[in-house]
């Protein structure tokens, strides 16, 4: 054991990658997102004493992230888009042969979930949290963590048009509208 | 951490639906960070350092 010998502010500079993603995640905005690691920067180095060596640095850095997106969002009370309200949201894309989404596609719907979807699928489906730590980093119980990535997965699976069973031919209505579109325009 | 390795318990579509939110969160992380947080840790080290 290094206790008391390393650092853990040391370590900041290989999580900033990390920090920017999950700040990008939540405020779908890159200058935004430089904002927010900014101050969760300065408060972790600030209260590193409150970090509990031993324990995962990623997983207190994230909480301090969120907490302070969070409470700026509640000072600032700043409008949330009606996500169920976006009449764009269906998007014009199937899985390509290989049954691969095209990710520009994706990264578009995703950023129509809701805040607690985007973020219980970054921390589960993403980063690899498990769905305790996830749970424990959000102040909620696991059951509310697996409900709101199970949620944020469906209605991905809507946006997207995928349906459980489906084959990924490209007989149906929507595909071919896609690619009379596409041959078309092209 | 658990394992992020494929699942064959899970459905098709939300393994689709994983691989692809780890692709683009992997797509997020490889952005490169901004010079000014790079350096923000730089002056926050060096101010420690004078104290």
């Amino acid at each position: 054991m290094n206790d008391g010998s390393a650092d853990p502010r040391d370590e900041l500079v290989t999580h900033l990658g990390a920090l920017r993603a999950f700040a990008l995640s939540l405020t779908r905005n890159s200058s935004a997102a430089d904002d927010l690691v900014q101050d969760t920067i300065l408060k972790a180095w600030s209260n590193i004493d409150r970090f509990q060596r031993g324990t995962n640095l990623r997983a207190w850095l994230f909480t301090i992230l969120r907490n302070t997106f969070y409470s700026a969002r509640r000072k600032t009370r700043r409008e949330v888009a009606d996500v169920d309200g976006i009449h764009a949201s269906r998007l014009a894309t199937k899985p390509d042969h290989d049954g691969r989404l095209a990710l520009a596609d994706f990264r578009v719907a995703f950023e129509q979930l809701p805040d607690e979807q985007r973020e219980a699928l970054i921390l589960v489906g993403a980063s690899g949290f498990a769905y305790e730590e996830a749970a424990q980093m959000c102040g909620v119980a696991v059951g509310t963590i697996k409900s709101r990535a199970n949620r944020g997965r469906k209605r991905l699976a809507e946006l997207l048009q995928l349906a459980e069973g489906e084959e990924l031919t490209m007989t149906d209505p929507a595909t071919m509208a896609v690619m009379a579109a596409s041959s078309s325009s092209g | 951490m658990k394992s992020s390795g494929p699942d064959e318990s899970k459905p098709t579509v939300e393994r689709q639906i994983d691989e692809n939110l780890r692709r683009v969160y992997q797509q997020m992380v490889e952005e490169s960070v901004p010079d000014k947080l790079m350096q923000l840790l730089q002056q926050l080290k060096e101010q420690d350092r004078e104290k």
